[in-house]
């Protein structure tokens, strides 16, 4: 792999490109099922630009990351590791895990906290084809009355509802859209 | 600016934050702990509010700080300072202007709405804590909702007072789940706490804790079936504006020990002032 290709594709400009990459986060959780555009991340081919935005803005040294099928490659490593000093490891112990959906089955693998610290779960980071309002119907907390998103299925994310409080979180990347589903979701 | 990173707090700190933040949301009601920074003001001046205000403020945001509604006290004009200084956000005091507000002790009287975050600097986070000094223990009792006390201790208020005579900090339910005390706000506020259309996010530094309300979420007060919730307000219009939905403060004018009542809000009654109302003590 050319070196160039890890060292290049960082924020430019990190404190004030993370604050808004992060301010599009943060309203796509906050608000879930609402599509937010992010930028300012060139990652390698095989990842959107809302993925490396999200890494960018929200990995480091201190959050171990999951990396699932194709994702877990060295290109992408080297991207991550030389950005974001993130350890990579399994998906028992991760704090991000990143992959297309079908990479990161079975959703059972991976952290969704405990009864005292719900917070200590797995975010999910999901490459998807396509974002677009339409689909599953959510409700819950952040959505006025209902808001639709283009999920991949149903079933898995009604499950991981009814582990409320605990649960994985979800952060669907594709291009440089994003959404979120929290765990507080309710998706039919 | 150039003396500091943006915002004041570092990009790894920043990240922390940040995560803390997004499981807040995910999490209503939930206290997410998180590694509090010193910062170069006393804890008493809401550390943990400005953390999580550095941690969410962009460079074109519009930045309002308000402390007991006043934006002129000491503690707002320090704080509303340090961000234009280390973010070179633009400040204002007008409500609607505001694209995050960091609060002590009030929610603003006008409605906020979808473009909004609402920074809520909080002293005690831990609603269960006058009841349970240990944190194993109350952390345990979020855990297996175990709330009862907290319902016994507010019945032995209506048994003592004949109301429940808890009129700050007054404690909620969200969605059903967690207990959160909405930080010394008057429980006139605490109807604004739910369905809000502003992100709603409370920041305790010395007790190291972030916990969230996402737009439109069930905030319910606790009360009881036979003495339903009462977010009491004075029963006077506003001396200076007139208004009468409005929570007062009640100041003392002069030497004489002469008073009047007026809005705690002072954005929300000039505005009301400058369109033309005006109440009985008005000059
Ligand atoms: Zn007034």
């Amino acid at each position: 792999m050319p070196q160039s290709q890890t060292l290049s594709g960082g924020f430019a400009d990190p404190a004030r490109q993370s604050a808004h990459a992060f301010r599009s986060v943060m309203e796509a959780m906050a608000r879930p099922g609402s599509l937010h555009d992010i930028t300012g991340a060139e990652p390698p081919a095989s990842l959107s630009v809302a993925t490396g935005a999200v890494l960018l803005t929200l990995c480091d040294t201190d959050t171990p990351v999951h990396l699932a099928g194709d994702a877990d490659c060295a290109t992408v490593r080297d991207w991550i590791a030389f950005h974001t000093g993130a350890p990579f490891c399994g998906p028992a112990d991760c704090m991000f895990a990143l992959g297309t959906w079908q990479a990161l089955a079975p959703l059972s693998a991976f952290p969704t906290g405990t009864a005292q610290y719900p917070d200590r779960s797995a975010t999910m980071i999901v490459e998807v084809p396509q974002l677009s309002a339409s689909g599953a119907t959510l409700t819950g907390p952040g959505i006025k009355d209902n808001a639709s998103l283009s999920l991949p299925e149903t079933r898995a994310f009604r499950d991981n509802h009814a582990l409320f409080p605990l649960g994985l979180d979800f952060i669907f990347t594709s291009g440089s859209r994003l959404a979120a589903l929290p765990r507080s979701t309710e998706v039919r | 600016m150039t003396d500091y990173n943006f915002a004041y707090l570092d990009e790894q700190t920043k990240r922390m934050i940040r995560r803390a933040i997004l499981k807040g949301l995910a999490i209503p009601g939930y206290q997410v702990p998180f590694a509090s920074r010193e910062m170069p003001m006393p804890y008493g001046w809401g550390t943990g509010g400005i953390q999580v205000s550095a941690a969410v403020l962009t460079p074109e945001d519009r930045f309002k700080v308000i402390d007991q509604g006043a934006d002129d006290t000491t503690n707002a004009v320090s704080i509303r300072t340090f961000f234009e200084r280390t973010a070179g956000v633009k400040t204002t005091t007008a409500t609607a202007e505001a694209t995050v507000i960091q609060t002590r002790h009030r929610i603003p009287e006008a409605p906020l709405t979808e473009g909004q975050i609402l920074v809520y600097q909080v002293p005690i986070p831990e609603p269960l804590r006058f009841l349970e000094p240990r944190e194993s223990e109350t952390r345990k009792m979020h855990s297996l909702e175990e709330y009862g006390l907290m319902h016994v201790k507010l019945y032995e208020d209506i048994s003592r007072h004949g109301h429940i005579a808890t009129s700050y900090a007054y404690p909620v339910k969200v969605e059903g789940r967690y207990v959160m005390d909405p930080s010394p706000i008057p429980k006139f506020d605490n109807p604004k706490l739910g369905d809000m259309a502003a992100i709603q996010l409370f920041g305790a530094g010395r007790e190291q804790r972030i916990y969230a309300l996402p737009p439109y979420t069930q905030v319910v007060s606790l009360d009881f079936e036979d003495h339903p919730f009462d977010p009491s307000r004075a029963d006077h219009p506003c001396g200076l504006c007139g208004a009468e939905d409005s929570y007062l403060d009640e100041v003392i004018v002069d030497d004489a020990g002469g008073r009047m009542f007026v809005c705690s809000d002072t954005d929300y009654c000039s505005a009301r002032q400058a369109a033309g109302h005006t109440g009985k003590d008005a000059a």
